[in-house]
């Protein structure tokens, strides 16, 4: 089936399966960021926004984004590196593999709540797993970040 | 992964209705748990065409849209207000942020998953379903109802003066609960909602009458339990006394 | 070294892949490979059973389908996919498809299609008939079981580790020290329990996976995210049947592997579809795939008997573990060893007589491997837990009681090999843990009300930093152009940072900045050999490796400088990142000798150097864990977790820092929610939706703290960080769970519901 979209401020319009996942479909365009951890809508690296809220691509169809905006890592790099030298500065990037779900969903976060709590932040991140860092490295980066902009 | 050969997007209930008369055919929610099955679909109808997404609030009712995501629940103020903040409870935990994004009320209820917290949440509320077809009937009527080729439009929740508890135990923080607890006081009338239990939610009924401790007995004794790997039925039993208490005792059920 | 004030050692600079990972770019297998076969496996549905008639027509004549494997098409020599050096400990006893399949997830067939759905139909429509056979699914019946799990007569072990293939054995030994019994007889305070861990997964984010095409020589070309390179070469060729100089194996980023991907799992197969068909092919394990055939921690139940004095002075210690190498024997002799040898030395302060035996069995389950902790997790956990048990019965603190007992600087380990504690900070680790915790005040069971208490827990760990006399570590520095430095290395940096540490050693050593120095790894057509990135050696073995390749480089730039000044190389010496003539005061600056060694010149700017160690020097580490505990529903909440570690001097303390973080998550993990059971032989747990790691909500707030060894064998001191704080969570949390409930959990996890209905 035909559909078109706008990723990362561009309209795309591509020929697709009914099911294919928009995990499959951004990667096919080369947002490579876009990352599978499970097929069970359980880890977060999947992690993009979708008319700007954070949704997993994993369990929406192409189909279903057809007509919205979908914004990946690739089209929000300014916006992520305002913060992620905080975190890179506790070595909590590690082996990145969750990162990109993790960058997306803390824009989406710090868009929605620009001064959040720790307490907020645990909670608003908790769908996004990370086996490596422990977690607390990425709120340490987080938290200096906001703590710069006071 | 489930393979759909078609798409559409239903302009009106009626064409949902009439596709979803075919039975390789499928209403989509927020896809999470069809997508895991290995079946095949025809064709996926989708209703996120029909404005099906928006929590109207009266005086009197909420509509809730069959589209509406948890997430909206999560943040909904006048749902909070109602519920004493109970409709937050009861979803917060859901796996993250993202999930509770695309998963819909629709979804949740229609499916009346044993897991499901938002079931639990809504039975201890007057909540009734709306069906395109079957009108509108109590939610506690069509959880016990056989899947059929409705289509579910939504919920409304009558503002009936109420007070709410939610309890759920989870081993891990966002992981399905081992047991729920969604209990009410509705005008003057106690409501234990069991879910996971693990089977699908159900209400027991109760009065001020008994004490907290009292009535826990008797909601563990007349809810039915099961065993799977995140917990056995003695342990469920025993959760239903211990959250059922606890919540009757947040209400004040107790003097 | 002399005592110089360090200018990148030490400091906490940011991982030299930080920014391309943060934002997203595609540095992982499946982003850096292009166009390639799609490669799927058909696997067993029985944990063990011979494939009878094994029926691909029909399949074959899916569209897109190009070739499809069978036990038929493959070679007939047994090898061992554990990366380990050769000859490995590991048997041989593996091919790339075998007719008898002996777990559910076995490998029956492989589809190679041009696309994923056209590899899923054709999987559904090969036939297969099974002759089912009785399995040995309780690893306590597996030894000596009529029932044979590699039944075999090419069985082949490379090492004599006491295997025996007829008795269901990969292994077997036992060793001991003093006279156990004697000491025992005359302890007034004999305890013995049997404590039980399971087969916990590495959970990584990125699942297995790797890519092959044939290269423009016409060699297999093998892009893989694993922690071994050259093991990875050795194992493909070997599998194969084809000379190791027909292989090369390279590793972009990796998506964690935390042990998982120190063992060959999935490379064969798109290896074997590349070299068939000589199309690009690519394999990626579905994270159920990765549940059920991956390759996590050998499942152990360990008994452990200790013999005290009533003043808390231990005396003898007699550990037998049992454990469950599954289908295969990958690391099976190997991790056992570190359930007593990196668990009694902890006590060698007072103990005067160790036993420690042990037996490693096949089953008809998931074949297990090399996890973070490597046996030392699963020693560590019922020693640990048993000293807390004596601590409590003597009514004795359990710090105090460790104090009496810990071994420290300068003591003989017997149960270690015999190796000095050359480097230890152990007591040191302890008090300031202590005071950092406030144990005095958080150990006491504190009521909090409805039900809920709070009290604390504590364990030791070590572990090692190589392993001794055996792990090869290589670096090559070159010199360029402007003055900075190329580091390649074939150790593999898997998220833990070694790129960057290794980096900040070649910038110490060169008195340059980091930023100055590139580094590159890991390929095995570039790479100067090293074993691999596990047994915590990377820091320790290749750190010295680098050192010494410094050292060559310094006197390859002098000869350089020299030439340059127009002296001998005598007069010249390197200084400051530079070379002087101290007679004139002459300098010759790096980005000088990075010129000339490109032009009418005979010396390579560039050298290699390679080290080994005959000892592992372990870290040391405290962990401390404070909980709240609902005695009505089992929960326990982790509200703060404290450890102070001994790692010698951190190269790197915000990564050492965070490696310590990730570890104790990890633990928190397997002791609280991460559970593995069985039905029909295959774990229930198969998916991120049921096998339960922790989120950021469940691993309450964490403190981490060093204190300083110098360890004279490591490079600027360093131990290792890697390995060793997975170890304490557990000990620590059913010691606090113990406190709350007045129940000993000597099996993990120790869930909710295991707390809620075994009260006292």
């Amino acid at each position: 089936m035909e559909i078109s979209l706008t990723l990362n401020g561009k309209l795309i319009k591509d020929n697709i399966d009914a099911d294919l996942l928009l995990i499959d479909f951004l990667r096919s365009h080369g947002c490579y960021s876009v990352k599978r951890g499970c097929e069970t809508a359980n880890c977060g690296l999947c992690t993009v926004l979708m008319d700007g809220k954070p949704i997993l691509s994993c369990s929406m169809l192409a189909a279903r984004a057809a007509g919205h905006q979908v914004q990946t890592l690739e089209g929000l790099q300014e916006e992520a590196k305002e913060f992620v030298g905080f975190i890179a500065d506790q070595g909590a990037d590690q082996c990145g593999f969750c990162n990109p779900g993790f960058v997306m969903n803390t824009i989406a976060l710090l868009r929605e709540n620009p001064d959040p709590t720790d307490d907020e932040i645990r909670a608003y991140l908790a769908g996004n797993l990370c086996r490596c860092s422990g977690y607390d490295g990425q709120l340490r980066g987080i938290r200096n970040f906001l703590n710069s902009r006071k | 992964m489930i393979a759909i050969q078609n798409y559409v997007r239903a302009q009106s209930l009626e064409e949902a209705w009439e596709l979803n008369q075919k039975k390789r055919n499928r209403v989509i929610g927020g896809m999470l748990w069809l997508k895991m099955g290995r079946g095949s679909v025809n064709t996926a109808i989708d209703l996120c065409d029909l404005g099906l997404d928006t929590i109207e609030e009266t005086d009197g009712e909420f509509t809730i849209g069959a589209m509406v995501t948890l997430r909206q629940l999560e943040l909904h103020p006048g749902l909070n207000a109602y519920t004493q903040g109970a409709m937050a409870k009861a979803v917060k935990d859901i796996v993250g942020v993202q999930f509770r994004n695309i998963a819909t009320v629709g979804g949740s209820i229609w499916g009346r998953f044993g897991f499901s917290d938002v079931l639990t949440v809504f039975l201890s509320m007057e909540c009734y379903v709306k069906l395109h077809k079957g009108g509108i009937l109590p939610l506690e009527e069509f959880v016990n109802r056989k899947y059929d080729r409705d289509i579910l439009v939504g919920l409304i929740v009558k503002k009936v003066p109420a007070r709410f508890s939610y309890q759920a135990m989870r081993i891990q923080r966002t992981d399905f609960p081992v047991i729920t607890c969604a209990l009410s006081d509705l005008h003057g009338e106690i409501r234990a909602c069991i879910g996971a239990r693990p089977n699908k939610a159900m209400v027991i009924r109760g009065s001020r009458e008994l004490s907290p401790a009292a009535f826990a007995e008797e909601a563990a004794r007349q809810a039915p339990t099961g065993s799977n790997i995140r917990g056995s039925a003695a342990y469920r039993s025993h959760l239903i006394r211990v959250l059922t208490q606890r919540a009757l005792e947040e209400i004040g059920g107790t003097t | 070294m002399e005592e110089k004030e360090l200018k990148s050692v030490g400091k906490s600079v940011r991982k030299k892949d930080s920014m391309q990972l943060l934002l997203g770019k595609p540095v992982y297998t499946e982003d850096v490979t292009g166009d390639a076969l799609v490669v799927k496996l058909l696997r067993s549905p029985h944990p063990n059973a011979l494939v009878e008639t094994i029926n691909t027509a029909a399949a074959k004549k899916v569209p897109g389908v190009v070739e499809i494997f069978t036990w038929e098409d493959v070679p007939g020599n047994r090898f061992a996919i554990a990366g380990q050096t050769f000859p490995e400990p590991s048997p041989y006893d593996r091919l790339i498809i075998d007719r008898h399949v002996r777990f559910v997830g076995d490998v029956v067939a492989i589809i190679a299609a041009e696309t994923e759905k056209a590899a899923l139909k054709a999987m559904k429509l090969i036939k297969v008939t099974y002759q089912v056979l009785p399995a040995v699914l309780d690893f306590h019946t597996a030894k000596d079981n009529p029932v044979l799990v590699h039944p075999e007569e090419d069985w082949y072990p490379p090492c004599p580790v006491g295997g025996d293939n007829k008795r269901n054995l990969v292994a077997s030994d036992s060793c001991q020290d003093g006279d156990v019994d004697a000491v025992m007889a005359d302890c007034p305070i004999v305890l013995e329990h049997t404590f039980h861990t399971k087969a916990f997964n590495q959970a990584m984010m990125e699942t297995f996976r790797t890519y092959c095409d044939m290269d423009r020589y016409g060699r297999l070309h093998v892009v893989s995210s694993t922690q071994i390179v050259f093991h990875c070469r050795r194992i493909i060729a070997t599998a194969l049947g084809i000379p190791k100089s027909q292989v090369r194996v390279e590793k972009p980023r990796i998506g964690g592997g935390f042990g998982a991907k120190q063992t060959a799992v999935c490379e064969i197969y798109p290896a074997f579809v590349t070299w068939k068909t000589g199309r690009a092919s690519r394999l990626v394990y579905t994270r159920q795939e990765a549940q059920i055939a991956g390759s996590p921690r050998h499942e152990m139940e360990i008994k452990v008997r200790l013999g005290a004095d009533r003043d808390g002075k231990i005396r003898a210690l007699d550990l037998y573990t049992l454990s469950n190498s599954g289908a295969y024997g990958e690391h099976g002799p190997t991790t056992v060893g570190l359930s007593g040898h990196k668990s009694i030395p902890l006590y060698t302060g007072s103990l005067e007589a160790f036993r420690f035996g042990y037996d490693v069995v096949y089953t008809n389950l998931q074949s297990a491997g090399a996890y973070r902790g490597y046996g030392a997790t699963q020693g560590i956990f019922a020693l640990e837990s048993m000293v807390n048990e004596l601590a409590e019965k003597l009514g004795m603190d359990p710090t105090v009681l460790r104090e009496k007992n810990m071994v420290r600087q300068g003591m003989v380990m017997p149960a270690y090999y015999g190796e000095v504690a050359s480097a230890c900070a152990l007591d040191k680790c302890m008090a300031h843990c202590k005071e950092l915790f406030h144990w005095d005040e958080k150990y006491p069971v504190r009521d909090m009300g409805g039900g809920k208490v709070r009290t604390a827990g504590v364990a030791m760990a070590m572990q090692g930093s190589c392993i001794s006399s055996l792990d090869v570590g290589s670096a090559t520095v070159k010199l360029t152009e402007e003055g900075g430095y190329n580091l390649l290395i074939g150790a593999a940096d898997m998220g833990t940072g070694c790129d960057t540490i290794l980096s900040q050693m070649v910038a110490e050593h060169m008195d340059c900045h980091v930023d100055q120095v590139a580094v590159f790894g890991a390929d095995t057509d570039a790479s100067p050999y090293d074993s691999g990135s596990y047994a915590s050696s990377t820091t320790y073995i290749t750190g010295k490796a680098v050192e010494l390749a410094c050292d060559k480089l310094k006197k390859q730039m002098c000869l350089i400088g020299a030439e340059i000044l127009g002296c001998s190389e005598a007069e010249v010496e390197f200084e400051n990142g530079r070379v002087i003539r101290p007679g004139t005061g002459e300098t010759v600056a790096p980005e000088q000798i990075g010129v000339k060694s490109q032009l009418f010149n005979t010396h390579p700017a560039e050298a290699t150097a390679t080290h080994s160690s005959p000892v592992s020097p372990p870290p040391y580490m405290v962990g401390m864990v404070e909980i709240e505990l609902d005695k009505l529903t089992g929960q326990v909440t982790v509200l703060d977790y404290m450890a102070v570690v001994d790692c010698g001097i951190p190269i790197n303390p915000a990564l050492a820092r965070i490696q310590t973080e990730g570890g104790i998550v990890q633990g928190i993990g397997h002791t609280l929610m991460e559970n593995v059971t069985y039905r029909g032989g295959c774990p229930a747990e198969r998916s991120l939706m049921q096998y339960k790691i922790p989120t950021r909500l469940d691993m309450g707030k964490l403190t981490v703290e060093f204190e300083h060894s110098h360890e004279p064998t490591g490079p600027f001191g360093a131990k290792s960080i890697g390995e060793i704080v997975i170890n304490t969570p557990a000990p620590a949390l059913a010691h606090a769970i113990y406190r709350a409930t007045g129940v000993w959990h000597r099996e993990l996890p120790i869930t909710p519901e295991q707390i809620a209905m075994n009260q006292k």
